[in-house]
């Protein structure tokens, strides 16, 4: 059976098993516009991969671990990322191999290729999807090729296209993947060209670089643009772009190198050459029969076309901004370091500023009135943050997702996140602050005297080296008790946490640097040259990601802290006036209220929904996501609101809705972690790897089918949360 | 987990569905036994099946009438593993006799008419299975426990 077909041997019939992109290609070559010499790979290879090496019933495995409407997006990376290690991972079945090597080689030899992504019906849907699937540039040699062509096939299950599966169509049985292979043209511009401008009907836009165009698809690099006028095909205007530097083929791949002066000093086309791109995209527009999206490279005043796409008008995330925000995460990783440097230089001491500025102001002497000003003015300014939080915190996780799939592309490992092993041990605040806490918990170990006069709540002289060791802990960290819901006063609770750490075994932390070296290096050695030191770049913007990732919640949450404190001051004073109710107060209506003697507070918000019949129905077993190895088996320790934290007992097992760095104090006590939200980048997934300690996320509603109490089994190597009844046992 | 507000609709649509099961019982040497027996489900909580006397399980049921019930939808192709529901009945079975047999029979023969000689015979006793619980496992590995009215 062959599984290939070429340009010239395309036929009509041919579209559903070489997908829009290539049969595009397909139909301009026939009608001689240039093409660069290609070939397509058919769905039938993907098919045929899949249903030999058993890989289509792992994908399904992995969709259908739970309701795909339920997955977060840092699930949704998370199912895609295991799908494509399992692609890195399974070779080829012989024939097939045999096959294609064959076609390749004969076509090929000794000669660089683009291999691009050409999935059916993907440019026949009425919204725009461009940059779901992947293409590699510049890839020499049979092997290498067929390495990448299963990464094309991989990324039909990219989270991006996880994300629009339903617009998509995205299914296992019916979803496939035909490849284009197409000689590499070592162009020296590139661009972009829209036939007709989506903005202006009675327009075209041309997009140009020097060198090739992944920069300007990936927005690395600015692109020079021109507006003409389509009838008359007068240039209307020009915006030069600040052209610093160019992607041009590197040994393997493409590389980001900087422009020389006189290239730098130019536009990439003249203005005869823009009219010229432009001619080609109207004749293309004229072929199909609509405006056109076409990628073109100039190769020693030669023009070819490298794909061609009707423009779609519909915006993929219509009526769901959430999408396109998360669409907006994935970086490259240029734009990741400019990134970085803007949050730590900028953002993270900023924000440290305003967390001390508010801790530092006392709230006892102020006024009911002022204590209403200064409620509102903490709301606004945790607000703020929270913003800021969300538009330039989050997006650098990806730094992590960049670091993780250089990882597994370079060494294929068996666990797909081995590359967090590197991560580790990036000194974070909370594992810092989990220090302090070991420390005074070590100090209570070996002196009953101190134990003694903790629990009594009454120092003594000798006792300031542990008093000392406190205060620090207070400056630095705040009150323990300080969580999303309130906060409390006072030492009892951190006291009793630090007895009974004192009472279990010490925690060690898993991370030893010998052990990260070892493994850097193992990571670095399948670099060389110029590579390397990218290489090296992308694991200090992981580490750096990560360990952000973390900290920064600790700055928000501090900012978080000084608001409850506001709050719960309000609500103490109010106590006298309404009694208990106050403590049910919404933190705007305790401002309200502060102003208003006569205010009355609105009615609580409804109970959550029951489970129909929960009192027969009970839950054995629970499939949520492997986030950190080991297995646990201890009673459950269920957190529904914060203070239930300050309660947890050497052994137990954490059950949360969504851990963040304030609330992982907890977690050195704790045998195993089980947590509602999913995802290896989770602040419970993060912890737990600093400790060793098994980990399930993603499991639907833990906090309401587990009770504390209840005797789990954490299976972190599956990800699989078992309740033990007593019947059973 | 969404398929627990649904799961009794899901066990329903099973017992409802499915013809054949297989019935473990416990040898007089306390290992296992098992077979496939045709069932019918007049209730989530009774399962009826039918058996000649001469068999094992019938003589292993006299001894002790302790069984377990697996019954699922499988289809043995690869989406079995994410698609197919698979329950285990456990309970106590207990032979029925005169008006509870007539009218067992006609609800096990309504369901499976082709099988009326059979059950007819004086030397095939039907029997019903007192469920006190289901373990309903659903996507591989999620695991729900059904307790049935007593």
């Amino acid at each position: 059976m062959t599984y290939t077909i070429a340009l010239d041997q395309v036929r009509p019939e041919d579209r559903d098993r070489i997908g829009g992109k290539g049969y595009a290609l397909s139909f301009m070559a026939g009608k001689g516009l240039r093409i660069p010499n290609a070939m397509i790979i058919t769905v039938a290879a993907y098919k045929e991969y899949l249903a030999r090496t058993g890989v289509g019933e792992s994908i399904a495995l992995e969709i259908n671990r739970k309701m795909i409407e339920q997955l977060r997006w840092e699930e949704l990376w998370d199912a895609a990322l295991r799908i494509r290690n399992l692609f890195l991972r399974t070779p080829l079945p012989g024939e097939l191999k045999a096959s294609l090597s064959r076609e390749i080689a004969s076509k090929f030899a000794g000669r660089a290729v683009v291999v691009r992504s050409s999935a059916p019906g993907e440019d026949s849907a009425n919204v725009s999807f461009a940059g779901l699937h992947e293409s590699y540039v510049n890839i020499q040699g049979t092997e290498a090729i067929l390495d990448h062509v299963r990464l094309v096939w991989a990324s039909l299950w990219s989270d991006a296209a996880l994300l629009y599966r339903k617009e998509l169509g995205l299914d296992i049985a019916t979803s496939s993947m035909a490849v284009i292979i197409q000689e590499l043209v070592t162009g020296n511009r590139s661009g972009v060209a829209f036939s007709q401008s989506p903005e202006n009907p009675a327009q075209a836009v041309i997009e140009a670089v020097h060198g090739f165009n992944q920069g300007l698809v990936d927005g690395t690099i600015e692109p020079d643009r021109w507006i003409l006028d389509r009838k008359t095909e007068a240039i209307l205007s020009h915006r030069p772009a600040d052209r610093q530097q160019a992607i041009f083929p590197g040994p393997s791949g493409v590389e980001l190198q900087p422009l020389p002066a006189d290239v730098a000093a130019r536009p990439p086309l003249s203005p005869p050459e823009v009219k010229t791109v432009f001619k080609m995209t109207r004749k293309a527009e004229e072929l199909f029969g609509s405006p056109q999206d076409m990628e073109w490279t100039l190769c020693k005043r030669a023009l070819f076309i490298l794909q061609s796409r009707p423009i779609t008008t519909g915006e993929p995330a219509e009526g769901d901004d959430k999408r396109s925000w998360y669409l907006s995460l994935r970086r490259s990783f240029e734009n990741l370091k400019a990134l970085l440097t803007e949050v730590e230089g900028k953002w993270i001491p900023a924000m440290i500023a305003e967390g001390n500025e508010l801790s530092r102001a006392g709230l006892s002497t102020l006024s009911d009135a002022e204590l209403a000003g200064e409620i509102d003015r903490r709301q606004a300014i945790h607000k703020k943050w929270s913003e800021v939080y969300e538009t330039y915190f989050i997006p650098l996780a990806h730094g992590i997702r960049l670091f993780g799939q250089t990882y597994n592309d370079a060494l294929r490992p068996v666990d797909p996140y081995e590359f967090m092993d590197l991560l580790g041990g990036t000194e974070l605040i909370s594992v810092d602050r989990n220090r302090l806490l070991a420390r005074m918990a070590e100090m209570v170990r070996g002196n009953h005297t101190l134990e003694l006069a903790i629990r009594a709540g009454a120092f003594t002289e000798k006792d300031r080296v542990f008093d000392a060791v406190l205060e620090e802990f207070a400056r630095r960290y705040g009150d323990l008790g300080c969580g999303t819901d309130r906060c409390f006063q006072g030492n009892d609770a951190l006291f009793a946490l630090i007895l009974r750490m004192a009472a279990a075994p010490a925690v060690r932390e898993r991370f030893s640097h010998a052990g990260i070296e070892e493994r850097r290096e193992a990571y670095l050695s399948r670099f060389v040259g110029g590579a390397r030191n990218r290489a090296v770049e992308i694991l200090d913007l992981g580490r750096a990601s990560y360990r952000l990732r973390d900290n920064d919640n600790i700055h928000l949450g501090r900012i978080e802290g000084a608001l409850l404190a506001a709050i719960e001051e309000g609500k103490h004073r109010l106590e006298g006036r309404m009694g208990p109710a106050a403590h049910g107060l919404q933190p705007g209506d305790t401002a309200q209220a502060l102003r208003d003697p006569h205010f009355l507070p609105r009615p609580e918000m409804p109970a959550k929904e029951e489970i129909t019949g929960a009192e027969e129905i009970s839950v054995r077993q629970i499939r949520g996501q492997p986030a950190g190895p080991g297995v646990a088996r201890g009673q459950a320790r269920v957190i529904v609101v914060h203070a239930d934290l300050l309660d947890i007992r050497a052994g137990e097992i954490l059950v949360c809705d969504a851990i963040d760095p304030n609330m992982t104090f907890a977690v050195p006590l704790a045998a195993g972690i089980v947590e509602r939200r999913g995802g290896m980048l989770i602040h419970g997934a993060i912890i737990a790897r600093e400790y060793g300690i098994p980990c399930v996320t993603g499991v639907p509603r833990a906090v309401e089918m587990i009770k504390t109490g209840d005797r789990l089994i954490v299976d972190g190597y599956l990800g699989i949360v078992t309740i033990e009844k007593s019947s059973d046992l | 987990m969404e398929e627990l507000k649904n799961i009794r609709v899901i066990l329903a649509e099973l017992l409802r569905t499915q013809k054949l099961a297989v019935l473990s019982t416990v040898r007089s040497d306390g290992s296992a036994y098992s077979n496939l027996v045709s069932f019918a489900a007049p209730r989530p909580e009774n399962l009826l099946f039918a058996t000649t006397r001469a068999t094992r399980k019938y003589a292993n049921l006299m001894k002790n009438a302790q069984v377990a019930l697996l019954i699922d939808n499988r289809r043995n192709d690869e989406a079995d593993f994410h698609e197919a529901v698979a329950a285990t009945a456990l309970g106590r079975a207990v032979e029925l006799a005169d008006a509870e047999r007539t009218a067992g029979l006609a609800t096990f023969l309504a369901k499976f008419p082709f099988l009326a000689e059979f059950a007819h015979s004086p030397s095939c006793a039907l029997f019903r299975v007192d469920v006190e619980r289901f373990i309903v496992v659903t996507k591989f590995q999620n695991v729900v426990e059904v307790r049935t009215s007593p």
